[in-house]
């Protein structure tokens, strides 16, 4: 077996499925994630709160974007790479996975979080409410939903390892859904009102303000890593709390 | 085979027979939940008129949902899924069958009661028949729906409370084409889009979830 591991290229993968070297390795990228993403969210915050002008149109205010547009692609982000764990812990029976999971569902419900407020701040002043049904604030809505579900179905169960399964097969079942249901609200949207609000806006961002968000955009992504590289450690350590060797790193 | 999940459905639509109260449960509570909108908002027929396929919509999808808990409870309490996961027969067909007796007991109820509540949002009856199509579909895709997540929810004590957590957000697209059609039509408009996006729903629903509930089920048979 470890000769056809090898054979393929595999036993890099198949380590991952160790506890001790699943915690070691996640200690050891978190620095490598949370440097380079202060660096980046301290230049992000500069470019786009001093350095870049105010929008012609919304003045001030569009400065949420730097906020709002990174925290909106990793609460989808996020939603992916529970999916695409669950499906390795379901279908390789990769326990360790399940924990990349569970760590990954609160992680990704606290930025879509974020997304739905600085949307409904941004919204105060530009749409003069703090909710519109707007297609992406609805999905996004719809999506918190389903990282509440994922997270409350995976307590529910006494048996953590039933409950990984469980909330894995909901994380499956939802990561077929979530494009219908986006779609579903945009069709739904469009049947009320045009999508007016965002036609003409991202594309032609002016340079001044779209380096500041690829800033915003990598720092975060690196900040999501280093958090997710963390929470890992946090979940494995918990999994493993009658192992020796988790008492003694802990 | 067919005669296994002949068996299979004759013995479930017995026991849905002989707890009757327990199905019409949904109904009463579509005809109620139905009924606090005029009550809550006010009768006047043009506001029930534009509120209508919405309101019967989202009635028959809290309906749905109170059946959806009792969908597996019995047979894993008293022992009959586990016979049946190790049964010869594929789970993921066992599993279809039984929400195709629960949707026959609880669905579609909904669906011969809907016209019925329409008259009295003043829902145009030239559109009746949309609307029961609409259902008609809509709820066989609620029934599938509802029972990944009664598998999953199964053998837990707060599965009533967990239930619609789960089911609510995947039942949005439905309920969204649902109320399309049925606005449409009452608007004289040709509803054949949200139909055939219904319909597609439920092919895509019908192929695809049945291993989700089977694997839901062994998940927690296991636990």
């Amino acid at each position: 077996m470890a000769a056809l591991n090898n054979k393929y290229g595999w036993a890099w993968f198949h380590r991952f499925a160790s506890p001790p070297y699943l915690y070691r390795v996640a200690g050891l990228l978190v620095p490598w994630f949370a440097w380079p993403a202060a660096a980046l969210i301290a230049v992000g915050l500069y470019g786009g709160l001093w350095s870049s002008p105010p929008d012609y149109q919304q003045g001030d205010g569009f400065r949420i974007i730097y906020i709002h547009v990174p925290s909106a692609y990793l609460s989808m982000m996020g939603y992916a790479i529970l999916a695409v764990a669950s499906a390795v812990g379901l279908v390789w029976r990769m326990k360790l996975a399940h924990a990349v999971a569970a760590a990954a569902a609160p992680l990704g419900a606290s930025f879509t979080f974020l997304a739905l407020v600085t949307g409904a701040l941004w919204g105060k002043p530009m749409w003069g409410t703090f909710w519109v049904w707007d297609a992406r604030l609805t999905s996004e809505l719809i999506l918190l939903f389903l990282y509440f579900g994922f997270i409350a179905l995976r307590r529910a169960y006494e048996d953590p390892r039933s409950g990984d399964r469980a909330a894995a097969v909901l994380a499956l079942v939802g990561v077929v859904n979530l494009p219908i249901i986006h779609y579903s609200v945009v069709w739904w949207n469009s049947l009320h009102q045009g999508a007016t609000v965002f036609v003409g806006q991202g594309s032609d961002i002016a340079p001044g303000m779209l380096w500041p968000l690829l800033c915003m955009i990598f720092g975060f992504t690196l900040l999501f890593a280093a958090c997710l590289a963390r929470s890992v450690q946090a979940e494995v350590l918990e999994r493993e709390r009658g192992a020796a060797w988790a008492a003694e790193v802990a | 085979m067919s005669r296994a999940l002949s068996a299979l459905l004759v013995r479930d639509l017995k026991l849905a027979y002989r707890r009757r109260g327990e199905v019409l449960t949904p109904a009463m509570f579509f005809i109620l939940v139905t009924i606090l909108f005029p009550l809550g908002l006010s009768p006047q027929p043009e506001l029930l008129r534009s509120i209508a396929p919405g309101v019967l919509w989202t009635a028959a999808l809290l309906a749905g949902l109170i059946g959806q808990e009792s969908l597996l409870k019995g047979d894993f309490e008293d022992g009959s899924l586990e016979q049946l996961a190790l049964a010869p027969l594929p789970l993921e067909l066992t599993a279809l069958a039984r929400v195709a007796t629960h949707w026959l007991t609880t669905g579609l109820p909904l669906v011969i009661l809907a016209p019925l509540l329409g008259l009295m949002l003043d829902y145009p009856v030239q559109a009746m028949g949309t609307l029961v199509l609409s259902l008609l579909l809509g709820t066989s895709i609620l029934s599938l729906l509802g029972a990944v997540g009664a598998a999953l929810t199964v053998g837990l004590r707060q599965s009533g409370m967990l239930l619609p957590i789960l089911v609510l957000p995947l039942a949005v697209p439905v309920l969204i084409f649902g109320a399309q059609a049925a606005a449409q039509a009452a608007h004289g408009e040709d509803p054949a889009g949200a139909l055939y996006l219904l319909a597609a729903l439920l092919a895509l629903g019908l192929t695809l979830i049945p291993f989700a509930i089977a694997a839901a089920v062994r998940v927690s048979l296991e636990s």
